[in-house]
């Protein structure tokens, strides 16, 4: 849907963040997902995430390839270690230990 | 009707449920590690692809694609083809706990979609979830899991998809996870269980909603040629039944079978001790099979091919001509090799390959080593069942230890057999000597005596026993009692031409009286004519003289009266 890319240089750590966000269309928890993660991005990785959200509904075949069971499911490549972040990322300790941001 | 079946394939399983799964149904598989589940779900699936036209998922939440190709291909399936022939979809779902961060609520549509689109890649009637409970170590929700479970099972029930959920033996219950309290309609139990040192591998109907079932546990294999589950037919008593007769290879034998051998399709058993003779008479049955143009099967539990050909060329039996001409087949094993049911299982695969009319098995107490109690008798019972149903004749030969007394209790596989013979040998005069005595014959005229059984270099041959007033006599007594009788006989002869010579002689002597007597006769008829010719001339002279004297008297007397 929408990607965005600032300078890095922000907050704690430099690394880039390469998030995907794959949501079931538009249930409650996908809305909640992605204001969530939007949220949370602005406020901790200011210039420095590139975030992807994915209809699986429009995509099915990524489901598989992306090993996905749960939905919404926000998927961390980069940094490394990969971690898959599953729910409506509602409960903001946990995702931002997801995200290894402290 | 009752419900829809959507076969498996699977030898004895499909005859055990009657036909298969429930189509359009869940069915769950639950056993312990290594028991065989995947393997299961694997062959269900390759079958209803290539058997059936039903194409299938393979959902692996724990295998990798290629371990399970490689694990299958042990089963001769090559998975690689059948996915890329588009009729088997394989999907790997990995589960990786440490990678999963809980952050809210969530379900579980994204396994949804990655099903939806392998069912719809391969146009899927079938589905396999292995194991599913896998989730419930990926993800700490169980509420949701449970919740998203029931979910899945309901959407592949409205798809009309047939699908096996495979789950791990819990304490306690059926699953780790009670995965059965979602699957309602068939639930089949795994085991694999070591008794005795040889392992066995046993399935059970536990539940199949709607359907009748059997309800015991029943060995299955898995081997190179896939699965199959004991009893591969039913274990029914309304097989078709044969007048035929079966020569048994002995003429003497037949004899006592009312003159015409076995029935064919009937099951005999022949006990006795070590070296009564078994392995020969069950040879000779071959033989006359084989002679007869039709095929024999011979399993044989102690001696190699080359052995038993061997030996019975020693009793004047060639087997060589028969297993050239593919009549004869020998399948030898040693019974420790496998379990019992392994060895049952690979009977009927010969005994489906090859087609035989009759089947022997040498011995049948070796197999019954390799099993454990009753069980030995109910795989029998289905074996013979089996052969029955087709018309087998099937020789059973069976060791006995101990005496005589002690083999005819050892009833728990005679009462199986229609015909059994009893070998034994008797110890007598420092002998032993071998007989054959027909036990019982079911719906036949049999011979009740006991018959000396020689073998020879002309093979077997059955000769009738005396008896004296110490049984039966055998052996050199029976030698000894031919000699007497023909001293006997002997004797007798002499004593009649004996006998013969003296009447001649006294006939002779009578004769001779009877001539002296007449001569005897003769002179005294001769005395009395001479007498009676005396008597006539003594009165005809005294009427001489008296003429004379009559004549003289009266001449004096004219002379006087001057």
């Amino acid at each position: 849907m929408s990607a965005q890319a600032a300078l890095p240089n922000e907050g704690s750590g430099s690394a880039v963040y390469i998030l995907s966000l794959y949501v079931t269309g538009h249930t409650a928890k996908s809305i909640r997902a992605v204001e969530n993660v939007r949220r949370l991005c602005e406020e901790k990785l200011v210039g420095r995430y590139k975030l992807e959200v994915i209809d699986l509904y429009q995509q099915p075949e990524l489901a598989a390839r992306e090993q996905l069971i749960a939905a919404p499911t926000l998927v961390k490549s980069l940094p490394l270690p990969c971690k898959r972040m599953v729910g409506d990322l509602s409960n903001r300790t946990r995702v931002l230990a997801g995200l290894g941001i402290g | 009707m009752g419900i829809e079946k959507s076969p498996t394939g699977i030898e004895g399983l499909d005859q055990l449920t009657s036909g298969g799964l429930p189509a359009g149904r869940p069915t769950l598989i639950c056993g312990g590690p290594g028991c065989g589940k995947t393997l299961m779900a694997m062959t269900f699936l390759v079958n209803g692809a290539v058997s059936y036209g039903e194409n299938g998922v393979f959902v692996s939440f724990e295998e990798r694609r290629d371990d399970l190709v490689k694990n299958v291909a042990s089963l001769g399936y090559d998975l690689d083809q059948l996915i890329e022939d588009r009729v088997i979809a394989l999907d790997h779902v990995r589960v990786e706990r440490s990678e999963i961060e809980e952050t809210g609520e969530y379900d579980l549509e994204g396994l949804f979609i990655r099903l939806g689109y392998a069912i719809d890649s391969v146009g899927a009637k079938r589905i396999v979830l292995d194991t599913i409970e896998t989730l419930f170590g990926g993800l700490s929700n169980t509420a949701i899991l449970r919740a998203e479970l029931r979910r899945l099972l309901e959407w592949l029930k409205d798809r009309g998809i047939t699908a096996i959920i495979t789950g791990e033996r819990g304490d306690g219950q059926l699953t780790r996870h009670g995965l059965e309290e979602y699957v309602s309609d068939c639930v089949i139990l795994l085991d694999h269980r070591v008794q005795n040192q040889v392992s066995t591998r046993r399935l059970r109907v536990v539940k199949y909603r709607g359907s009748s079932h059997g309800t015991n546990e029943y060995p299955f294999l898995i081997d190179d040629r896939g699965l199959s589950v004991m009893p591969i037919t039913s274990a029914g008593l309304n097989h078709g039944v044969s007048e035929e007769r079966i020569p048994t290879g002995v003429a003497g034998l037949d004899d006592m079978l009312g003159g015409r051998g076995y029935y064919r399709g009937s099951s005999i058993l022949v006990s006795g001790m070590a070296g009564s003779g078994k392995s020969s008479l069950a040879a000779h049955f071959a033989d006359a099979v084989c002679r007869a143009g039709e095929r024999c099967l011979y399993f044989a539990f102690e001696e190699s091919p080359r052995q038993i050909v061997r030996n019975m060329r020693s009793i004047g039996l060639d087997l060589q001509p028969w297993l050239s001409r593919d009549l004869l087949r020998f399948s030898a094993n040693r019974p420790t090799v496998y379990g019992l049911e392994m060895h049952l299982v690979q009977m009927h695969r010969l005994i489906e390959q090859f087609n035989p009319s009759a089947v022997i098995i040498d011995p049948i107490s070796s197999l019954m080593e390799s099993g454990v109690g009753n069980e030995i008798q109910m795989m029998l019972l289905r074996l013979i069942d089996h052969m029955k149903s087709r018309q087998i004749t099937s020789v059973f030969t069976n060791l006995t230890h101990g005496n005589i007394e002690l083999a005819k209790t050892d009833t728990n596989v005679s009462s199986l057999m229609d015909t059994w013979i009893l070998l034994y040998n008797r110890a007598s005069n420092g002998e032993h000597n071998r007989e054959v005595y027909v036990l019982k014959s079911r719906g036949m005229e049999h011979s009740n005596q006991v018959r000396e059984f020689v073998l020879s270099r002309e093979g077997i041959e059955l000769r009738e026993a005396y008896v004296g007033p110490e049984g039966v006599v055998t052996g050199s007594a029976r030698l000894a009692q031919e000699a007497r009788e023909h001293a006997e006989s002997k004797r007798r002869r002499q004593e009649a031409e004996r006998r013969s010579v003296e009447i001649e002689r006294k006939k002779a002597q009578l004769q001779a009286q009877i001539v002296a007597l007449q001569a005897e006769l003769a002179a005294e008829e001769e005395e009395r004519h001479r007498l009676s010719a005396q008597a006539s001339e003594a009165e005809s002279r005294i009427e001489e003289d008296r003429d004379r004297m009559r004549h003289f008297r009266s001449g004096s007397g004219r002379v006087r009266r001057d």
